[in-house]
């Protein structure tokens, strides 16, 4: 059929099955936008193209989806820098479709040229800059496939303006041809023994669970395995939840500011069993320091993962959902064969030492019960008051941590941060993708700080205007928390251009600028009935601005660049360390 | 031949902006590229990178690793120590009447040719192994060299089998 390069694109995205696009318009795209009007897609008109791709990630992270995003040339393109690259760092399938200036005009600075190709090449997936109409169809179909397959991940596509106005035979071939791409799906029959064997042998084995599982929607199979064997697992900043939290083969979360006794079972730890998970700086600390004692299985769809920062015993390259499959299928064999004890360790005393240790460092918090609200408090009857139903979208720092540690997740996908980049500024835009993705039946309540909530809050007006009954939850301590943390900390708490007055502005007056209700809660006592009037209203978005503590610091903390085996659990522990350090 | 010095033989697919992807990838992982060389095969739609790299094995499989992510590369192997393995050089030599004789018995020796001859200078081509460039150039030091070009090294494998033939190469399953 012939139609225009525009249209074929709006064509290709239904017929992929795209509903949903977080878009913003400009002179090079325009003729996508005019073939919108006809296309059977929602169209999310963002404030910031930086909005439209964290709504497009959160949407993807929310749903397991591609996100779709839709944005103009030159600035529009670069405005999405830092979402591509935060989709590459936490592996989400997202489509970025971007307008290009005339071919003819490509390379001579034209209005809005920017070598967008160019400037993404490190920080996509793939991208293409479409030379010629008859690739449309193909480009597309073939970033989607890409973005969703093997190692999610960001794929641009750049659409100069005179391809989409150019004509195109559009015919649906739902095929892709791509012979340099072929990611690994089932793992190595070899290997998958071998990973059990070794796992049997272990004494003291634990699961590092990535967010490769979540990507892979993998909950129930890690569950069946982990019970299986009775392996404990720890659960990364990227995969809270997807063992349930309250489950008791869950330590807890990894890391620089994680559960001591998940820090702890990793340096303790026999055999690492890696699944989805790439050993980040942020997990690991010193990384020669890190699990000292153990063997490594590491499973991840990405072979260059493996062996990156830890040499694997055991490599496996593979979908972490269908290689959990294949170790389940595995031990069954090995049980109808009378051979379980060749996959079962036996985890009896390891587990009860780890129950010990969780039970002996508890997250603090000295909350008085009148007066100054802390914000653990706050973070703690926000999960009490949407429950468990609900999902919570963070930015990043102090607040992220705290809602990481603190909210006891059930699922995989209902925990969305801003992990491997630390994008400040995801939070708001991230909530109302998921909250699009997710529908009116799930809460979605973003716990955001008041720094990053700065950073893209225009984007409320995006989710007032396209009716998207978000929960904006600021954590309002009036300063650039985490770093003026690391300032007391580290640096003679010489505090650096990190204050930012609690008032400014005025968060419960942004709220009615917006027409939407907003709320302050100034005190611990007036929380639970603020929070209770908040999550009465469930058809509107709602702002809820709490001020805590300004001073407050999240612990347990790994002081950067340490082993893990100098967790500290209070600032009075470090200063202390310190103090011997100067006698010494 | 020093043991952190390896060959990559590369096909990729002969797309715009395929040697950019490369070259990025590279520089912004920190990897050191010796020699980089580009061109045509038999087929077309593929081109054949010959990448030398410097490094040790570990790296080189995080490398080799990291090249296989980028959607263009086809096939990746390591040439081994025994693979016929070339670079073409072109020396601009100070000469005169007295130097002009040995300056060309010295690249018969060598089995290189005289391309250009000036007034005060002799321009030679020679093909061959990194190391017999290596050592023409230092004989030829003494005459005074004005200027020299090295290309990059290109490399195949000896006996029948090619790169393009397996469905997928070698370092490709290596994991």
């Amino acid at each position: 059929m012939r139609m225009t390069g525009a249209e074929a694109v709006m064509r290709t995205l239904e017929a992929l099955g795209v509903d949903t696009i977080f878009g913003y318009p400009g002179g090079a795209i325009m003729p996508a936008y005019d073939t919108l009007i006809e296309a059977g897609l929602t169209h999310i008109l963002v404030r910031h193209e930086q909005g439209a791709i964290h709504m497009a990630e959160g949407y993807a992270h929310a749903t397991g989806k591609v996100g779709v995003c839709l944005v103009t040339s030159g600035p529009a393109a670069t405005n999405l820098v830092t979402g591509l690259t935060d989709a590459m760092m936490d592996s989400i399938p997202v489509l970025a479709l971007t307008g290009q200036v005339p071919s003819t005009a490509i390379g001579t600075d034209a209005f809005q040229e920017a070598d967008v190709t160019g400037i993404t090449m490190p920080i996509t997936k793939h991208n293409e800059l479409v030379r010629s109409a008859d690739r449309i169809v193909d480009a597309i179909k073939e970033g989607y496939h890409i973005a969703r397959t093997g190692r999610p991940g960001p794929v641009l596509i750049d659409l100069p303006k005179d391809i989409l106005n150019a004509e195109v035979d559009f015919v649906w071939d739902p095929t892709v041809d791509l012979p340099g791409y072929k990611p690994t799906v089932r793992g190595h029959g070899r290997m998958v023994r071998e990973a059990i064997a070794m796992i049997a042998e272990a004494e003291r084995p634990v699961i590092y669970a990535g967010g490769g599982l979540v990507r892979a929607g993998a909950d129930a199979e890690l569950r069946a395995f982990a019970e299986r064997l009775q392996l404990p697992v720890v659960t990364t900043l990227m995969a809270r939840g997807i063992l349930p939290d309250s489950h008791e083969l869950t330590v807890g979360m990894p890391g620089m500011h994680g559960h001591v006794a998940a820090v702890r079972a990793f340096q303790e730890t026999d055999l690492l069993i890696v699944l989805g998970a790439r050993f980040d700086d942020r997990v690991t600390g010193r990384l020669d320091a890190f699990a000292p004692l153990a063997r490594v299985v590491h499973v991840d769809v990405d072979p260059a993962e493996i062996g990156k920062n830890r040499h694997a015993d055991v490599p496996l390259v593979g979908d972490v959902k269908v290689v959990l499959e294949q170790f389940l299928a595995h031990i069954a064999s090995l049980e109808e064969k009378g051979r379980i004890a060749e996959a079962l360790p036996d985890t009896t005393a390891w587990r009860a030492h780890i129950q010990d240790m969780k039970a002996a460092h508890p997250l603090r918090c000295d909350q008085a019960e009148t007066g100054v609200l802390k914000p653990q408090t706050a973070i703690r009857a926000i999960y009490e008051r949407w429950g468990d139903e609900a999902v919570y979208v963070a930015g990043v720092g102090q607040h992220q941590m705290w809602s990481s540690q603190l909210i006891p997740y059930s699922r995989g996908r209902q925990w969305i941060n801003s992990g491997g980049l630390g994008t400040m500024g995801f939070a708001v835009p991230a909530a109302i993708g998921a909250k699009v993705g997710l529908g009116r039946d799930v809460p979605v309540i973003a716990i955001d700080g008041d720094g990053c909530f700065q950073m893209t809050f225009q984007e409320i007006a995006t989710a007032v205007q396209h009716d998207i009954p978000v929960v904006f939850c600021v954590i309002n301590n009036g300063y650039l928390g985490m770093v003026r943390q690391w300032q007391a900390l580290f640096y003679d708490d010489r505090r650096s251009q990190v204050e930012l007055p609690q008032a400014l502005p005025d968060l419960v007056l942004l709220a009615q600028a917006y027409g939407i209700p907003g709320f302050r809660v100034d005190r611990v006592e007036d929380l639970e009935a603020v929070l209770e009037k908040a999550a009465a209203i469930t058809d509107r978005p709602v702002l809820v601005d709490l001020r805590v503590d300004p001073e407050e610091m999240v612990f347990p903390m790994v002081p950067s660049g340490a082993s893990n085996d100098d967790i500290l659990e209070s600032a009075e522990e470090w200063f202390a360390r310190l103090a011997e350090r100067a006698e010494a | 031949m020093r043991r952190d010095r390896h060959i990559l033989s590369v096909l990729v697919e002969n797309k715009p902006g395929v040697l950019a992807r490369i070259a990025l990838m590279f520089a912004r992982r920190g990897y050191n590229i010796h020699s980089l060389a580009v061109g045509p095969t038999e087929d077309e739609l593929v081109s054949r990178l010959t990448i030398v790299v410097g490094t040790e094995a570990v790296q080189l499989e995080q490398i080799v690793k990291q090249l296989n992510k980028l959607v263009h590369v086809l096939k990746i192997t390591e040439l081994g120590e025994d693979a016929v393995e070339r670079e073409l050089q072109l020396v601009k030599v100070s000469a005169d009447s007295g130097t002009r004789t040995s300056i060309i018995e010295l690249a018969d020796v060598f089995r290189a040719k005289v391309v250009d001859v000036a007034h005060d200078t002799i321009t030679i081509e020679a093909a061959g192994n990194p190391r017999k460039l290596e050592a023409m150039l230092q004989l030829l030091e003494p005459f005074g060299i004005r200027e020299f070009v090295r290309s990059g090294t290109i490399s195949l494998s000896r006996g029948a089998t090619a790169l393009g033939d397996s469905g997928r190469a070698r370092m490709r399953r290596v994991i």
